[in-house]
């Protein structure tokens, strides 16, 4: 084999595992990514039901309640401009409390209710998620310092 | 006092990085042999004067200074004392100075022990261990000075975050770094070398050993990192791809293609352009790892503060460092002219297919963890990804670089006979069909992935065990035969069939529990039992204690097999550290040789009933046994006299190229 069709071959090696590489990134891509949403975009646009998606904002006061199965709860986000319904079965991590920024990822049932399968809250207790942050700001509720 | 006398000692380092940069650089380049032989006092100097600086801090943190800021935030009086020690490099400045401290460390390395460099590429590369220092400690002067005092001083700390309050947590940065940090004698051997204009064997005789280091650290740190995510976090899982793993992931991706690409460069003088690019990109990314995490621009457990000063001045340290790399690469490597030729199927088509793949996947990480900062940026929509994203580019580029890496080191240099290396892998090949077909038939749930994964590394260890037993002429000669073959055994040989049987190991460790794993959460009062894969876990009482600086909730479980076997006792606790106001899970785990029994305790539901998640995870103790494997393989390796840093005599004679070595 001459040099020139060495390299072709090792070309064309790289060549395949770069055309792979794309493949799989596209079809992940349309399969896994997960858009954020806040409460007021979640009542502006349409989200087909069982859409993977992650909503965030604040656990509203006073709506946090435990079903009688003791493991589902059932909250609400809110943007402190428009609120969704979440319920969520599972351990919450140890700073979800009423009033904290939360993040909720999962889709949204036939009855509008979102049923989240999992839930990230940050582990410091004075820590807002940015997604959150821009979120309250653009229902323009924010009151955070400056970061 | 002593405060100031580490931050006097940081401004010294920058002095004297300033003078290591410049001066041996421009005395390599006018052949000055005065102005060369300035690098090797100046790196020491600088190992000195920076260790002066982290023991000032440190000191700091041990007396529980609080005039000083950074102990301010970060510590507390009533912290167990190793916890006021690895809190010096919890935080984003002190992190930075145990960064430089390595750098100084590795650039004194290169100045006692290369001895027998030439001189110019000797003073070309601690000259660029001196740009990076540098650039580092002008960072850490002009934006995060650890030794700020406040004014009044309060009478105690903030405390340090109770998740890094972890005696594995507390080694895992300074392995992690050490490995970042090592591979920036990679960097600079191949920029010295770009400088140079030269790339030969006997430079990646020289680079080789350092990169093996490297890796072997960076193993080690990101192993012990997902080990305390599992045992810590209390989700049962090792590997979330969290931004800040794949910052750790892709510098080892990448210097796991160079360390088999400067095999090439030494063995068959090939590859010696792609070799140094991957030195530049390894590196990079270590770059580009260190700093993300550390900035904030990737939220997580690890992001501190975010300062737009500090920004700033990380983006143009990344662009000088990447940038100017690249643009000397660019420059410079179309004049290292290729010489050693081979066919696509050999030893080295196999490593440039390894190089191939592990390049590929690092891309894709990378692309996955970057997207959604380049949406926002771009754009309104804020997305995502997550680990099903990696799990379906990630895990698909693996599976042939696996099946390639059993066959590789069968084949001969140059040009091999592919008939030859599968007829010598037919044991290989039989066991491994046999056993998918077994684990197929068995038919556990999610057989496909799982009969993929047993098989590729049954084929793997297999492989791995045959190319050994082929160089040992294991059962075709007598046994005293093989032993003697086995002493012969360069240790190198010994240390790559290790770490790819850790490899396999690992591969096992990783099918098992992301096929098999069983996770039960359940609501349990004192009393009551829940029975997950067979096994019976009874949650026998939940009491209140009092450590050093938490209060506790601990869940005492007894777990039984179905056979009859002695019940285990094992506990779970809930941790409260009221100095942060926040809470941490210490899982209860069972190892044993096969499976984890893994307990963690939840929130009680105020009615006398607690929430658990229990766990069955199958051949998860393998996934730390494959890492521990790799290190060990890696460190046998470098144990090689062919690779030992600053001894390469006979290797050197060899290439007859470097001067001959100094007297030892």
């Amino acid at each position: 084999m001459t040099r020139k069709r060495r390299r072709l071959v090792v070309v064309a090696a790289a060549m395949c595992c770069l055309a792979a590489a794309v493949g799989l990134v596209l079809s992940a891509f349309e399969e896994n990514l997960v858009f954020f949403f806040s409460p007021s975009d979640l009542m502006a646009k349409e989200v087909a039901p069982g859409q993977r998606l992650r909503v965030g904002g604040l656990v509203e006061e006073a709506s946090v309640q435990k079903m009688d199965d003791g493991l589902t709860i059932a909250f609400n986000v809110t943007d402190l401009a428009n609120s969704v319904p979440v319920t969520y079965s599972g351990l919450l991590p140890a700073l979800f409390r009423e009033g904290q920024g939360v993040i909720a990822e999962g889709h949204i049932g036939t009855d509008g209710v979102f049923v989240a399968d999992e839930i990230l809250a940050k582990h410091d207790e004075n820590y807002m998620p940015p997604e959150v942050a821009e979120a309250l700001k653009d229902a323009g509720h924010w009151q955070g310092g400056a970061e | 006092m002593i405060a100031e006398i580490g931050n006097f000692a940081l401004m010294l380092a920058l002095a004297v990085s300033l003078a290591q940069a410049g001066i041996p650089l421009v005395g390599a380049a006018r052949r000055d042999a005065a102005w060369m032989a300035l690098a090797r006092p100046a790196a020491l100097a600088q190992l000195l004067l920076v260790g002066v600086a982290f023991a000032c801090l440190t000191h700091a943190y041990v007396v529980s200074d609080f005039t000083v800021a950074n102990v301010v935030e970060n510590s507390h009086s009533a912290k167990p004392m190793i916890y006021k020690v690895s809190g010096v490099w919890g935080n984003h400045e002190g992190s930075m100075v145990l960064w430089v401290l390595i750098l100084a460390l590795f650039g004194a390395a290169v100045a006692a022990f290369g001895g027998n460099l030439p001189p110019t590429l000797r003073a070309r590369v601690i000259a660029v261990q001196g740009m990076i220092g540098l650039g580092f400690l002008a960072f850490i002067l002009f934006t995060s000075n650890p030794f700020e005092r406040v004014v009044p001083p309060p009478l105690d700390g903030d405390g340090l975050n109770p998740l890094l309050q972890d005696p594995g947590l507390a080694i895992h940065p300074p392995m992690l770094y050490l490995g970042y940090v090592g591979f920036s004698v990679a960097f600079s051997f191949a920029v010295a070398a770009l400088i140079e204009g030269k790339v030969d064997a006997a430079w990646a005789r020289w680079v080789r050993p350092w990169t093996l280091a490297a890796w072997c650290f960076l193993t080690a740190g990101i192993g012990l990192g997902s080990w305390w995510a599992y045992y810590e976090l209390g989700w049962g899982g090792w590997w979330y791809w969290d931004p800040v793993e794949n910052a750790s992931f892709m510098p080892w991706l990448v210097g796991t293609a160079l360390l088999h690409s400067a095999v090439v460069v030494e063995k068959r003088d090939a590859l010696k352009s792609w070799t140094i690019l991957l030195a530049i990109l390894t590196f990079s990314l270590s770059l580009i790892g260190t700093f993300l995490v550390r900035s904030g621009v990737l939220t997580s457990v690890h992001a501190f503060a975010v300062d737009p000063s500090r920004g700033v001045f990380i983006l143009a340290l990344l662009v000088i460092a990447v940038g100017g790399s690249l643009a000397l690469y660019a420059a410079r490597a179309p004049a290292l002219t290729p010489t050693g030729l081979f066919a696509p199927l050999s030893r080295e088509g196999s490593l440039v297919l390894n190089n191939l793949l592990l390049v590929t996947a690092t891309a894709t990480v990378f692309l996955g963890t970057f997207y959604p900062l380049f949406i926002d940026v771009i754009g309104e929509d804020k997305v995502s990804v997550g680990p099903p994203f990696f799990n379906a580019t990630f895990v698909p580029l693996m599976v042939p670089l696996i099946v390639a890496m059993a066959a590789g080191p069968l084949m001969s240099w140059k040009r091999a006979d592919l008939a030859g290396v599968l007829g010598r892998l037919r044991v290989a090949i039989v066991l491994t069909v046999a056993v998918a077909v077994a684990v197929f038939w068995i038919g556990w749930r999610d057989s496909l992935g799982a009969t993929l994964g047993v098989a590729l590394a049954v084929w793997l260890l297999v492989g791995t065990v045959t190319d050994l037993a082929d160089r040992l002429r294991l059962f075709r000669v007598p046994a005293a035969d093989s032993l003697r073959r086995a002493r012969g055994l360069p240790r190198a040989a010994w240390g790559m069939s290790l770490a790819h049987g850790g490899m396999a190991v690992l591969v096992a460790g990783i099918t098992g529990i992301s096929a098999w794993q069983a996770e039960r959460i359940a609501l349990m009062r004192p009393g009551e039992s829940v029975d997950v894969a067979g096994f019976v876990f009874e949650l026998e009482s939940v009491e209140a204690a009092q450590g050093p600086n938490y209060r506790t909730q601990r869940g005492d479980f007894v777990v039984t097999t179905g056979d009859g076997a002695a019940p285990v006792r094992l506990a779970s606790e809930k941790r409260f550290y009221p100095v942060r106001g926040m809470d941490t899970t210490e899982a209860g785990i069972l190892s044993t040789a096969m499976y984890d029994i893994y307990v963690s305790l939840g929130e009680p539901d105020g009615r006398g009933a607690w929430s658990v998640r229990l766990y069955h995870n199958p051949l998860v103790p393998w996934l730390w046994a494959g890492v521990v494997l790799m290190v060990l393989g890696g460190g046998l390796s470098l144990t090689d006299r062919r690779h030992r840093v600053g001894a390469p005599r006979r290797a050197a004679a060899d290439a007859a190229i470097a001067p001959p070595a100094p007297a030892e």
